[in-house]
């Protein structure tokens, strides 16, 4: 089939599925006229039940915690599936690689790119405890300041100092660091199940005042444990992509 | 016309990506098309929660009681983008392995199924 | 529902004008998913894709919803075209 077939049938087919589409969503009751009780009565209940002031956090790690637990799982298992992936790559481009570092000028990092990355190092990594910490007070949550923390290293890299990327970030280290959390995470749910109660239950107690740090009981934990495993995730990945390109530097250094 | 145009925006950029996957010619492209595809669904996940004239569902600083925007639709559509990225980075590494076995990243000549 | 606003902040926007706010940040978002569509060249799409990414963030921030502009901002602005342009120095090495 030649790609201008190949178009126009995709035309032809896109056609009917966007009308078929549109005919579909004009059975929606209108934008902005939502009617569904369901989310009204939970903004009505979530700061009475849980004490925490941020209901969509609320909703994330207590009413719908179970479907966290998979939405995490999926991270975990898509860092294993990049690192299987690429696994053969790393062994087989390590020799050739050495011959071809001899010629091969890698330039240096400008001033303005170092100092601003090694600037913003220490913010970010504030910002990603910030924003962990903080899940049932304020629009944040586990998996913002899991990935505002992976940017922290990202940075350090970029900064050039690739061998300290490395250093900070060992393998073996980063892998074990997201282990605890997707096994902490778990692990807070079993607690439940060990007092009788169904697993993933709030039995930690829940403070007095709506939204401060030590109210709402396991959500914040639960949140703590989940920026850390989206953090460690991250740099697993970006650290698996970028053995290769760090490969060639390593050698003319 | 307001009551149904972010839906026909969200038609629109689902279309577009699907052109964009089917006639690519490069796999990362094809990869970020994708992406295109896949952030239409939060797009009309958020227009169908909204509530107009309401606030965002945080009470920190507006009483309780206040009409809020639906916050379900937010939960779901938060875990998604995060989980987004980790399948996007999944698929880089089929795509790096493709064109180290095949040394084309071209979808339209990737087509036969080796043994 | 009424037409006007819940409750009066110091930030609180009449409906109309968030109407049109809402109109013309759709409006960017369409032309954005077009213009990530139509640039062919791997390198300046992973750019335009960012672009993308921040007008994105700023339609949810526009539906209100704060939760998912934070992780849109850091996921499809940041890590997504630094993954990207990883993987695509990765082909470009082997292809030399």
């Amino acid at each position: 089939m030649t790609p201008a077939t190949r178009r126009w049938v995709f035309l032809i087919a896109g056609a009917g599925l966007v009308a078929f589409y549109l005919w579909g969503l004009t059975g929606l009751p209108g934008f902005g006229a939502y009617p569904g009780p369901y989310g009204f009565i939970i903004n009505q209940v979530a700061v009475g039940q849980t004490k925490a002031t941020a209901v969509v956090s609320a909703i994330n790690f207590e009413y719908r915690g179970f479907d966290t637990v998979g939405e995490e799982f999926i991270l975990f298992v898509a860092a294993a599936g990049v690192s299987t992936v690429l696994r053969h790559l790393r062994g087989e481009r390590e020799r050739s690689a050495l011959d071809e570092a001899r010629d091969r000028a890698a330039p240096p990092t400008s001033d303005a790119v170092r100092t601003l990355a090694l600037v913003f190092t220490g913010p970010a990594v504030i910002m990603g405890w910030y924003l962990a910490a903080h899940a049932q007070t304020a629009p944040s949550g586990g998996f913002q300041g899991g990935v505002v923390l992976a940017t922290a290293f990202i940075l350090i890299y970029l900064s050039g100092q690739f061998l300290l990327f490395k250093r900070v970030s060992p393998v073996a280290v980063t892998e074990t660091v997201e282990a605890v959390g997707a096994g902490g995470f778990a692990c807070v749910g079993l607690s439940a199940v060990f007092l009788g109660l169904p697993y993933l239950t709030n039995d930690l107690g829940l403070g007095t005042t709506p939204g401060a740090i030590d109210s709402s009981g396991t959500i914040a934990l639960i949140s703590f444990f989940v920026g850390v495993e989206v953090a460690a995730a991250f740099v697993l990945i970006v650290g698996e992509l970028l053995e290769q390109t760090l490969l060639i530097r390593q050698e003319t250094r | 016309m307001m009551h149904v145009f972010p839906f026909i925006v969200v038609a629109w950029i689902l279309a577009v990506g699907l052109y964009g996957v089917v006639t690519s010619r490069h796999l990362v492209h094809q990869i970020v098309c994708l992406i295109v595809v896949q952030s239409s669904t939060y797009v009309l996940l958020l227009a169908v929660g909204y509530v107009t004239g309401g606030v965002a569902p945080f009470f920190y600083d507006v009483p309780v009681h206040t009409p809020a925007v639906d916050p379900v639709v937010q939960a779901l559509a938060l875990t998604d983008v995060v989980v987004e990225a980790a399948v996007t980075a999944l698929l880089l590494a089929f795509a790096i392995q493709a064109h180290k076995r095949f040394g084309t990243l071209d979808p339209q000549e990737l087509t036969e199924l080796k043994g | 529902m009424t037409g006007t606003v819940a409750v009066t902040t110091p930030y609180s926007v009449p409906v109309p004008l968030m109407d049109v706010l809402q109109v013309v940040v759709l409006v960017l978002v369409a032309a954005g998913a077009t213009a990530v569509v139509l640039t062919r060249r791997p390198v300046r799409q992973v750019m335009v894709l960012s672009g993308y990414g921040l007008m994105l963030a700023v339609l949810f921030m526009v539906f209100q919803a704060p939760d998912v502009t934070l992780s849109e901002l850091t996921v499809g602005a940041v890590a997504l075209p630094l993954l990207l342009l990883l993987a695509l120095a990765k082909i470009r090495k082997k292809e030399e």
